[in-house]
């Protein structure tokens, strides 16, 4: 009777406890509304087979206890029964998995006009960098990373001049249009996660990886880091500021570009543009495009 | 002619091959310490399981009072914090819940739940608890050198691993924790070949594999998935040494750390997640079988009542184990791997929740119509549906591979794995060392005790874990010293982290009732006789208890029906032992011979 009492209030505790637990998602700032939808059905259908067993369990234990004369049933099997319940098994698992790898879908699926942004993390920062006017991102290597060259770009690259490079942890992103944020380490494993935007990939060194949003509302958000990267793992935050498109263009004009900033490390000012331009073999020359600040 | 219908069922003589002959030790050494005895052996591996998961317990108090309570203790820096979470993640999956359903629980019932008088390779099976002890001191000296243990978390992701941005990375503690688990490795292989070979091999006459006990047919497909997944993670952790100690680059691509390039370049560390997984997905079920196999026992025993569809219970465990050597992947969706493959693993994932559904409805079907003792094996086995209905429908948010994009690497994914692996199995281990204990010292554990221990650890448990689940659906990342400032989780979140470290603590200082239980017990117990449970397994029904070397005296057991007539229509008694000849039924009334019910279902 006691136990019978107290499963039940185990499984209803846990149904109350969802309901009015005031720990629940951070309100969403992207395009991954059907994510949250998704896990809303899974609750929904695991929620009801946790109350069902539950409920059925504890019903059992009081019927079915031990009194002077009972006797318990003798069923090796019954197949029927068996055999529903793989079926109602089959078609809520379906029931699951159905909208999971449609949403699924649509998430390794990057739109063809996002834009692209770089994130690259380290032990233990984060920096970016957007592709410029030409909207191509220059080659990058990190056996070229060094002190003048931080990123680790290619300077004879051409697509590379104009990409803009963001040394702080703070990167803005644009109101209402996809971006595929593509994804670099240059050390371990790291992993860029907003948990607004609600979605997430790791940073492999050695290879690039990719995940796509379309941020919805704007704000500042916090960027953590989430695979285990070593012991400064925990302090690795940055920011992501969502603009409206007047607000992004602006900050945008401020930050420093590849050609900007490799001039000025090898001893030039960020004025000393050509220098770079010229020296190296391309024979693509921007036409008055970087304003150096 | 008058028409004679034989009464009495001839003699069936116990083999056709005569018995090998018994290795008898002959010194105190050779009988309690290098023992081939496999009831000796299990007690070795026990003793020595419990006592190093009691350190990983200690190891998750720490973890947890820096959780509730950052900024108190000052003891508890970032480092400290990591190689804690490693080594208590490491401990318990592996040298405590493997080691000890597989090496413990495997050696003791294999052989008397199958009529057998020891393991086939009596031997090779001693070598491998000292392997195993070996194993463990290893693991043990990692705590002792320079720099510590290894804090990569018990996963061991390179290249972090192997460099010095993570505690043990440059020292000796990633290289002590390699060696350790290929310790291990090895002696489970030996082990490992014990239990199937034995299954497989020295079931005495009329045990056939579909009248064997749950309990076996689960140890027996775990140890098949451990002797096919373990060479996985044994090669990783080879590739793993010989990059940290000869600089090779299997898993190390090129690398700048901390401004400075490394010599490596050229490897993958997303390979080396694909050998984990793949040894890490079968890895759990290695866990979950026993206790799976081991649940069902509890509950047909102490409910009077046969498995509900034993024949579906079988194939559930065969198909899960199958199953289970392609879902791997599931714990890297957001690694950076194909995309695709996430289509692949999420299907296959998820219909592994079909068979696992089954197990869970035979099991509350056998409670239905039961008749139900609330012994504590019977509480704990209850509790066990509960939490693992609990932790196992988690399960399916994390494998539906777009709704693990939000929840991977968060505490959801802790408190899943905690519920499903943490609690799940444990109660299942104190519900069989409170069921099988009568049968290995012939005394009772204390009734009164049981009780505490039982109430204080399912509920706290569950107070602990899912609570924490929501934390997880806040973002509340795991493997973090400290949450510190952020805009989105809120103070009350703070707050639950210390209700959550002080109700751990609480629960963890429960388990000295259990273990002075244990010691207690041993000499003050109430005495059991041999069969206190009414159970109709072999392992019951040995001529002595503690069952003597050889287990079953001059002759071996013959096997007549199932594991599970309970209650059958019209027998004198709730329950008919494996090896009770049909013409000595009982029949209602207390006439012997009742023929009718000789009759078994389904082999």
């Amino acid at each position: 009777m006691v136990v019978a009492l107290l499963l039940l209030v185990v499984v209803i505790g846990t149904v109350v406890f969802h309901f009015w637990s005031p720990w629940w998602w951070t309100p969403i700032a992207s395009n991954w509304g059907y994510v949250d939808d998704t896990i809303l059905i899974t609750f929904w259908i695991t929620g009801s087979v946790f109350v069902a067993v539950g409920l059925f369990m504890a019903y059992c234990v009081f019927r079915y206890r031990h009194q002077k004369g009972r006797q318990a049933a003798y069923e090796p099997e019954n197949k029927k029964l068996e055999w529903w319940l793989t079926i109602g098994t089959t078609v809520g698992v379906a029931g699951m998995l159905t909208p999971g790898l449609f949403v699924w879908h649509q998430f390794v699926t990057v739109p063809d006009e996002a834009t692209a942004i770089e994130a690259v993390g380290q032990q233990w920062q984060w920096t970016f960098r957007l592709p410029g006017k030409d909207g191509v991102l220059g080659t990058s290597d990190p056996r070229s990373i060094s002190f003048e060259n931080p990123f680790g770009l290619d300077p004879d690259d051409p697509n590379g001049q104009d990409d803009v490079l963001i040394e702080g942890d703070e990167v803005h992103l644009q109101l209402d249009k996809p971006v595929k944020v593509l994804l670099r380490s240059i050390d371990v494993l790291h992993d860029f996660y907003v948990p607004q935007f609600r979605a997430k990939m790791d940073m492999v060194p050695g290879m690039i990886t990719y995940f796509w949003l379309t941020p919805t509302r704007t704000g500042t958000f916090e960027i953590l880091c989430f695979e285990l990267c070593g012991v400064g793992h925990y302090g690795m935050r940055g920011k992501v500021v969502v603009d409206e498109e007047s607000d992004f263009q602006a900050w945008l004009q401020e930050q420093p570009t590849f050609a900007e900033l490799y001039a000025q490390a090898r001893g030039g000012t960020r004025d000393d543009v050509d220098l770079v331009l010229n020296e190296g073999e391309s024979d693509v020359v921007e036409q008055g495009s970087v304003k150096a600040d | 002619m008058a028409y004679f219908v034989p009464t009495r069922v001839e003699e069936v003589a116990p083999a056709e091959v005569a018995e090998v002959e018994l290795y008898h030790p002959k010194s105190w050494v050779t009988k309690y310490v290098f023992s081939q005895d496999a009831k000796v052996i299990a007690i070795q591996y026990a003793f020595t399981a419990i006592a190093i998961g009691l350190v990983a317990l200690v190891l998750s108090w720490l973890m947890r009072l820096q959780l509730g309570f950052p900024d108190t203790f000052s003891f508890i820096g970032p480092e400290s914090y990591l190689q804690f979470v490693t080594m208590h993640g490491m401990i318990m999956v592996i040298y405590l819940l493997t080691a000890l359903f597989l090496g413990g629980f495997g050696n003791y019932l294999i052989p008397l739940m199958v009529g057998a008088r020891d393991m086939v390779f009596p031997y090779v099976n001693m070598l491998s608890y000292w392997v195993y002890l070996l194993a463990v001191l290893v693991l043990v000296a990692s705590f002792l050198v320079p720099g510590g243990p290894t804090g990569a978390g018990w996963t061991l992701y390179p290249p972090q691993a192997i460099l010095s941005g993570t505690p043990g990375g440059q020292g000796a503690g990633i290289i002590l924790m390699l060696v350790s688990l290929a310790l291990f490795i090895v002696g489970f292989t030996m082990g490992g070949l014990n239990y199937v070979v034995t299954v497989l091999q020295a079931r005495t006459r009329g045990m056939t594999l579909m009248r064997m006990p749950l309990t076996v047919w689960g140890i027996f497909v775990a140890t098949i998935l451990a002797l096919l997944a373990f060479p996985a993670l044994f090669v990783g952790a080879v590739m793993m040494t010989l990059d940290r100690i000869l600089g090779t680059s299997f898993f190390m691509p090129v690398i700048v750390e901390l401004g400075e390039q490394l010599e490596y370049g050229g490897g993958s560390p997303v390979l080396f997640q694909h050998l984990f997984w793949f040894f890490g997905h079968p890895e759990v079920y290695i866990v979950a079988l026993p206790g799976f196999g081991i649940v069902s026992d509890l509950i047909a025993t102490h409910a009077r009542r046969n498995i509900f569809g034993y024949r579906m219970m079988v194939w559930a465990i065969v198909i899960i184990g199958g199953l289970s050597f392609v879902v791997w992947a599931h714990h890297m969706y957001v690694s950076g791997m194909n995309p695709y493959f996430g289509f692949f693993f999420a299907t296959t994932t998820l219909i592994i929740a079909v068979p696992t559904a089954i197990k869970v409805y035979n099991w509350v079907l056998t409670l239905w119509r039961g008749n139900i003792h609330l012994t504590v094996p019977m509480l704990f086995a209850i509790a066990f549906i509960i939490t693992f209905v609990n932790g196992g429908l988690t399960g399916l948010f994390l494998g539906n591979a777009v709704v693990d994009v939000p929840l991977s690497d968060t505490m959801f994914v802790v408190a899943h794995f905690h519920m499903v692996m943490g609690v799940a199995p444990i109660l299942v281990i104190f519900g069989a060392i409170y069921h099988w204990y009568p049968k290995m010292t012939g005394r009772m554990l204390n009734n009164v005790l049981g009780q505490l221990h039982f109430w204080v650890t399912f509920l706290g448990a569950y107070a602990i874990y899912l609570p924490m689940h929501y934390l997880g659906l806040l973002g509340v990342p795991r493997r973090y010293y400290e949450i510190g400032e952020t805009e989105f989780i809120p103070q009350s979140a703070e707050t639950l982290n210390a209700f959550i470290t002080v109700v751990a603590l609480i629960v963890g200082f429960a388990q000295l009732v259990f273990l002075f239980n244990l010691v207690w017990s041993a000499f003050k117990g109430k005495l059991a006789g041999s069969n206190p449970w009414g159970a109709t397994t072999l392992e019951w029904q040995t001529p002595e208890t503690p069952p003597g070397h050889g287990n079953w005296g001059p002759t071996l057991p013959v096997v007549y029906r199932w594991a599970y007539d309970y209650s059958v229509p019209g027998a004198g008694q709730d329950f008919l032992p494996q090896n009770l000849p049909p013409d000595e039924v009982p029949g209602e009334g207390g006439q012997k011979g009742l023929s009718d019910v000789a009759a078994q279902p389904a082999e």
